[in-house]
C-alpha cells in the first residue's frame, strides 16, 4: 500500500435524519492539492456531506478522516486543527448579522489569530477585492447587501486567512455570469497557485468543469460516479447522463 | 399476553418516558452550564463582547428595575403598616420594609424583570444565529461560541444583576420612605435613621449573592434555549418563551433554596 493518504476521506459514512438515511455508507476521498466537485440533485445530502467533513454533524456510522486520522467529537483537537486550516463557505452565507462586512471577513483574524484590527481590516479589504467587492461595502451590515453580495462576502471570509483546505457550498449560485467566472477563477487560483485542497458543491456544470480536477456524483445516499472533470461529458453512467443532460 | 403489550402499562410507560426526557434535559443543561463556566474562567476571553452585553443587560434594564422597585416598596410599606397596626406595631414598618426589600424583593424583582427582558432576548439572538448557521460558521472560524457568545453573557448578567439589585434595594426602600412620609405621617429623618441603623451588611449581602446566582440562571437559560433551538423562526420564538419561563421558575426555586441556607443559624 503506497497510495498517498488522502487529505480528506469519508469512510462508509451513514447519516440519518429521523430514521431516514440521507447518506448510506458513503465513500469518497480527496487527495491533497486537488479540487473535488460534488454534484447531485437537490436534497441528496451534499451540504450534509460538508457538515460531516467539518465535524458539525456526527455520522451515525462510519468516519471522516483528515490526513488519515479520524475527526473526533465536538471539541476535539484534530477538529480544531482542521478549523485552523479550513476556509468554509456555507450555502446560506452564514454571515454574522451584528457585524459589518469587513468585521465579518476579518473575524478569524481578529478573534482567533490575534491580528490587530487595523491590519485585519487591510487584509479584509484585500480579500473583498478578490471577490470583486469594493471598499464601499466594507462598513455595511450583511442585511444591507444583496444575496449574491452576501455570498461573495462569505467567500472573502473563507479565503482571508490563506487556508489550505477549502469547502465551498454552491459558491456561484445566484451570481451573474461575469462575477461567477471571476469566482471560478479565484477558486482555481487558490488550488493551482496556492496548492489548496478544495471540496466544492455546485449545481452549475459549467462552473464544475472549470474548477474541478475530479467530480463525484451523489445520488440516493452514495457516490454513484466519480471521475476526472473531462470524463463528465463522455461517461455513460445513467445517473450522470440524466443529471448532465437534464431535460434535453 | 406479554407485559410489553399490556394496555394498563401505557400510563406508566408514558410517565417513565417523560421522566427520562426530563432527566436528559437537566443533564444537558448542567453540561451546558459547565462548558459555559469553564469558558468564563479559562480564556481566551472576549472583553469587548462582555462589555457590550453588560451595557445591554445592565444599563438598559435600569428603568424597568427602578420602576418596579419603587412601586413595590411603596405597596409593601402600606401593607406592613396595615399589618403592623393590628398589633399596634406600626413603628417597626421601616425595618420590615428594609429587610423585605434587601433580602427578598430587591433581588427577586430585578431578576424577574431580567428574566423577561434579557433571557428572551439572549435566546432569540443566539437561536437566530443557530438557525442561520452562524454558530457553525463561528466554529469553523476557530472561535469557540461558548467563549464568544455564552461566557460574555454569563459574566455580564452575573455582574449586572447584583448592581441592579443594589439599585432596586435603594429605590425600593425609597419608595417605602416616600409613602411613609407623604401619607402616613412618619418623620422623614427618623424613618431614614431607623432603616440605616437596622439594616445589617448580611441583609444586603445575602441579597446580592442571590442576584449573582439569578444572573447566572438568566444567562444560562437564554443561552441554552437559543443554542439548542431548531426549526427556523418558530423555533426561535419557542426558545425565547421557554427561556423566559424556565428562568422564572428556576429563580423562584433557587430563591427558596438560598433563603433556606441564609436563614439557618
Ligand atoms: N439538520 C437537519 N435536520 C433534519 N434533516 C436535515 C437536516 N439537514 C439536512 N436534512 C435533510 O437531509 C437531506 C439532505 O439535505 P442537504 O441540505 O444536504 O441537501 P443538498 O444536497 O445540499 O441539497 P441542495 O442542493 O438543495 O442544497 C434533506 O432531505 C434534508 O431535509
Ligand atoms: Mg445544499
Amino acid at each position: 500500500m503506497s497510495a498517498p493518504i488522502p487529505r480528506l476521506e469519508w469512510k462508509a459514512v451513514t447519516k440519518r435524519f429521523g430514521g431516514e438515511p440521507v447518506l448510506d455508507g458513503l465513500n469518497l476521498s480527496v487527495e491533497a492539492g486537488r479540487s473535488l466537485v460534488i454534484i447531485g440533485g437537490s436534497g441528496q445530502g451534499k451540504s450534509v456531506m460538508l457538515k460531516l467533513a467539518l465535524g458539525l454533524l456526527r455520522p451515525d456510522a462510519g468516519t471522516v478522516l483528515l490526513d488519515g486520522k479520524p475527526l473526533p467529537g465536538l471539541a476535539g483537537r484534530a477538529q480544531r486543527r482542521l478549523y485552523d486550516r479550513a476556509g468554509v463557505l456555507f450555502q446560506g452565507a452564514a454571515l454574522f448579522d451584528s457585524l459589518t462586512v469587513w468585521e465579518n471577513v476579518a473575524f478569524r483574524l481578529t478573534n482567533a489569530d490575534g491580528v490587530s484590527p487595523a491590519k485585519a481590516r487591510i487584509r479584509a479589504l484585500a480579500a473583498l477585492e478578490q471577490v470583486r467587492l469594493t471598499d464601499a461595502v466594507a462598513n455595511l451590515y450583511p442585511a444591507e447587501l444583496s444575496g449574491g453580495m452576501q455570498k461573495r462576502v462569505a467567500l472573502a471570509r473563507a479565503i482571508v486567512a490563506d487556508p489550505d483546505v477549502l469547502f465551498f457550498d454552491e459558491p456561484t449560485t445566484g451570481l451573474d455570469p461575469v462575477t461567477a467566472s471571476a469566482i471560478n477563477a479565484l477558486i482555481v487560483d487558490q488550488v493551482k497557485r496556492l496548492g489548496c485542497t478544495a471540496v466544492s458543491i455546485t449545481h452549475d456544470l459549467a462552473s464544475a468543469r472549470v474548477i474541478a480536477d475530479d467530480i463525484a456524483m451523489l445520488h440516493a445516499g452514495a457516490i454513484v460516479w466519480r471521475g476526472r472533470s473531462e470524463e463528465l461529458a463522455t461517461t455513460d453512467n445513467r445517473q450522470v447522463r440524466r443529471f448532465v443532460d437534464g431535460g434535453a | 399476553m406479554t407485559l410489553a403489550g399490556a394496555h394498563w402499562l401505557t400510563p406508566v410507560r408514558a410517565t417513565g418516558r417523560l421522566a427520562l426526557a426530563a432527566l436528559a434535559t437537566v443533564g444537558a443543561i448542567a453540561l451546558f452550564a459547565i462548558r459555559g463556566l469553564t469558558a468564563m474562567f479559562i480564556g481566551p476571553w472576549f472583553p469587548g463582547q462582555a462589555l457590550r452585553q453588560f451595557i445591554a443587560i445592565g444599563f438598559y434594564s435600569l428603568p424597568v428595575v427602578g420602576l418596579t422597585a419603587v412601586f413595590t416598596g411603596a405597596a409593601l410599606a402600606l401593607n406592613i403598616y396595615t399589618g403592623g397596626g393590628r398589633f399596634n406595631a406600626e413603628q417597626i414598618m421601616p425595618q420590615i420594609v428594609a429587610l423585605g426589600i434587601t433580602r427578598e424583593l430587591g433581588p427577586v424583582l430585578a431578576a424577574l424583570m431580567l428574566a423577561g427582558r434579557v433571557s428572551a432576548t439572549i435566546a432569540a439572538e443566539i437561536g437566530a444565529m443557530r438557525a442561520t448557521e452562524q454558530i457553525d460558521a463561528m466554529r469553523t472560524l476557530s472561535t469557540d461560541p461558548f467563549r464568544y457568545l455564552v461566557a460574555p453573557r454569563m459574566a455580564a448578567a452575573m455582574i449586572a444583576l447584583p448592581l441592579l439589585t443594589l439599585v432596586a434595594d435603594i429605590v425600593g426602600i425609597g419608595g417605602g420612605w416616600l409613602v411613609a412620609t407623604l401619607t402616613l405621617d412618619f418623620n422623614p429623618v427618623v424613618y431614614a435613621r431607623s432603616t440605616v441603623d437596622f439594616v445589617e451588611a448580611w441583609d444586603v449581602g445575602s441579597g446580592l449573592i442571590k442576584a449573582v446566582v439569578f444572573g447566572f440562571i438568566i444567562a444560562l437559560m437564554g443561552c441554552y434555549q437559543g443554542y439548542t433551538a431548531s426549526g427556523g423562526a418558530r423555533g426561535v420564538g419557542r426558545a425565547a418563551t421557554q427561556a423566559m419561563v424556565s428562568a422564572g421558575i428556576l429563580i423562584f426555586a433557587m430563591d427558596y433554596v438560598l433563603t433556606t441556607l441564609f436563614t439557618e443559624r
